[in-house]
């Protein structure tokens, strides 16, 4: 079956040549016409069109949008935060920077939707320190809307103010983790807060509600606040609604961003259609679907079980490339949408060394206040790099397991998660080549294979 | 601390950004590291005087983000992607390149002062694999001829100094 054609609704714009990241672009594109008719709604009626979206959150989580704003403790009183995550650090993911860096106005208008909807006092976007020219483009962008009336003191004329402030991070995945991240903001170490009690929309930044929303969330807000609700949720499928953009890295021969309706692509036509296959001479080997934590799925190996399909429960027997791109299939079969970041390896890699490759990235950038994530994540490096770089034992394997069971369910943070989960698949998956690697190391690498540790 | 005018004005400008001042420790830091190109020794105290804090509260953010240094580095600071896409489509080798044009090694200055070569985790360009960032530049496709041609063009510009 052919693969459907993109939608691009969050990037409409990107790489469109003559559109340009001002606001006189913007604005001749249509641009704060949505915030225009936003302030003169209710804000409830706003938050109701996002429940009714059934939009997720596209930070990796899938977290229901609706739901999070809703949990927000309107009562206590406090003023309300908002902040915009834009650390985009789960490696294999790269579609925030190009909303940011081209066309970040987008972003700006849905974030101040959101804001007026949750009646936000102040919001802060949270951008990663690699992409200080994003900051600057943000920054100019934020000061021309706020010339305009569209941020600040009375946005429009209404009696509704809100500034929001850009914040550069320096360099530490954990930031993308909401409650870290709000201690960075406040100045500290981004160590995560333990939930219960720190729940953000309870006690978040400075200890008050607060709402962190990734940078793309926000632009599919923009979107429903111009479309409504029910028209949202239309895109897509159920319970996985709108668009998804995935970025694609690795060996394929047209590796990018692409935004599809949720749901309505396969992998396969993913990877062989629009990203064009392998490259020349080689074979898909594996994928990572959701990011580098997200677990990996090897070629060849199928998915059985029931689903629903409208109100009935069907069977399902898939492969890789049959699996439909959406949070509920992806976690059907055992892995995860996450981010939209798709990595593809080829036959040219050794599994062992990607996961020593991804192992010695979890070890940087464990925060280290929880022992099993700090202790494990080393370990967990320190033996695939040696099985590379030094000795490889058969026991290995089962060593690396151990240490990666451990992990999962005894932190403060997802990262207990994010970091065991690779460990734990490639084992699973791949436990072949993790038993055989003493022995392919005396033999030479695959033409073209590169050096991964 | 010997600040620039401008520096010290961007300083108290973005202090006003956050109703608790201890918000700004990350701004400062990288506003100083701006300016001198790295942190000295008394940035500590200096922030912490700014803000109203104990030094060690400033010291614990220094050593905690990776992007902090308390040391100086070469003129130009190369950041080669060592992540996972990057590697896939030859990082590695691109960081090696890098190593042999300057005659130097990841985390040391170059004998001529001219770069420091680092690699880092993911730049979050894995589409554009595999990815350096110089100083504030990002560069896209980098492979072997690629990270020669960059770097013939850093020792040109040091030539004309």
């Amino acid at each position: 079956m052919a693969a459907p054609a993109q939608r691009r609704i969050i990037f409409q714009h990107i790489d469109e040549a003559g559109y340009s990241n001002d606001i006189g672009c913007y604005v001749r594109h249509g641009g704060y016409e949505v915030l225009k008719k936003a302030v003169t709604r209710k804000p409830e009626e706003l938050i109701d069109e996002v429940k009714k979206s059934g939009l997720r959150g596209r930070g990796g989580a899938g977290f229901p949008c609706g739901v999070k704003w809703g949990l927000v403790d309107r009562k206590s009183g406090k003023p309300i935060y908002l902040i915009v995550n834009a650390d985009e650090s789960e490696p294999g993911t790269f579609k925030d920077r190009y909303i940011m860096h081209q066309d970040p106005h987008q972003l700006i208008e849905g974030t101040m939707i959101s804001c007026f909807a949750n009646n936000v006092k102040q919001a802060y976007i949270y951008i990663r320190g690699e992409m200080p020219h994003g900051a600057r483009i943000l920054e100019k962008a934020i000061a021309e809307a706020r010339a305009a009336g569209f941020v600040g003191k009375n946005i429009l004329g209404t009696t509704y103010s809100c500034d929001i402030f850009v914040h550069r991070g320096a360099g530490a995945y954990i930031c993308g983790e909401e409650t870290g991240l709000i201690e960075s903001l406040e100045g500290k170490r981004a160590n995560p807060r333990i939930k219960p009690p720190y729940f953000p929309a309870v006690l978040g930044l400075y200890q008050c509600p607060t709402i962190v929303n990734n940078v793309e969330t926000l632009c599919h807000v923009k979107y429903i606040a111009e479309h409504g609700g029910e028209a949202y949720a239309k895109i897509g499928t159920p319970n996985n609604t709108g668009t998804r953009i995935f970025c694609v890295s690795g060996h394929v021969q047209r590796p990018g961003y692409y935004e599809f309706e949720a749901g309505k692509i396969t992998m396969g036509q993913l990877l062989n259609e629009v990203c064009g296959g392998p490259l020349p001479g080689r074979k898909f080997k594996a994928v990572i679907p959701g990011g580098s934590s997200a677990k990996i799925l090897r070629f060849g190996e199928r998915f059985k079980g029931k689903r629903k399909v409208g109100a009935e429960m069907v069977d399902y027997d898939w492969g890789v490339e049959d699996v439909p791109m959406d949070f509920d299939s992806l976690g059907m079969i055992g892995t995860m949408g996450g981010s939209g970041g798709v990595i593809v390896m080829d036959d040219t890699v050794n599994m062992v060394e990607a996961l020593a490759n991804i192992n010695a990235f979890y070890s940087h950038e464990s925060c280290g206040q929880c022992t099993p994530c700090r202790e494990g994540s080393l370990w967990m490096k320190k033996i695939t790099t040696r099985m590379v770089h030094g000795q490889a034992r058969n026991e290995d394997a089962a060593l690396l397991k151990s240490v990666a069971d451990q992990i999962p369910g005894r932190t403060i943070c997802a990262f207990g998660e994010a970091c065991s989960w690779p460990t734990q698949s490639f084992i699973a998956k791949f436990g072949d080549e993790f038993k055989s690697y003493p022995e392919t190391k005396k033999t030479a690498k695959p033409a073209g294979a590169h050096e991964l540790v | 601390m010997n600040l620039k005018p401008a520096t010290l004005q961007s300083i108290d400008e973005v202090i006003t950004h956050y109703p608790v001042k201890r918000s700004a420790t990350l701004p400062l830091l990288h506003l100083i590291q701006e300016d001198i190109g790295y942190l000295p020794p008394d940035t500590c105290e200096w922030v912490a005087a700014k803000l109203e804090l104990q030094p060690i509260n400033v010291l614990e953010v220094v050593t905690f983000y990776p992007m902090f240094r308390q040391k100086p580095i070469g003129r130009r600071h190369i950041k080669v992607c060592r992540t996972l896409s990057c590697a896939l489509m030859g990082g590695y080798k691109t960081c090696e390149q890098f190593e042999k044009e300057f005659n130097t090694h990841r985390g040391e200055v170059s004998p001529d002062g001219e770069v420091t070569v680092d690699f880092v985790e993911c730049l979050a360009s894995c589409g554009t694999a595999p990815v350096v960032l110089i100083d504030d530049d990002l560069h896209e496709k980098v492979d072997c001829a690629k990270a020669k041609q960059l770097s013939d063009q850093i020792k040109a510009e040091a030539k004309k100094r």
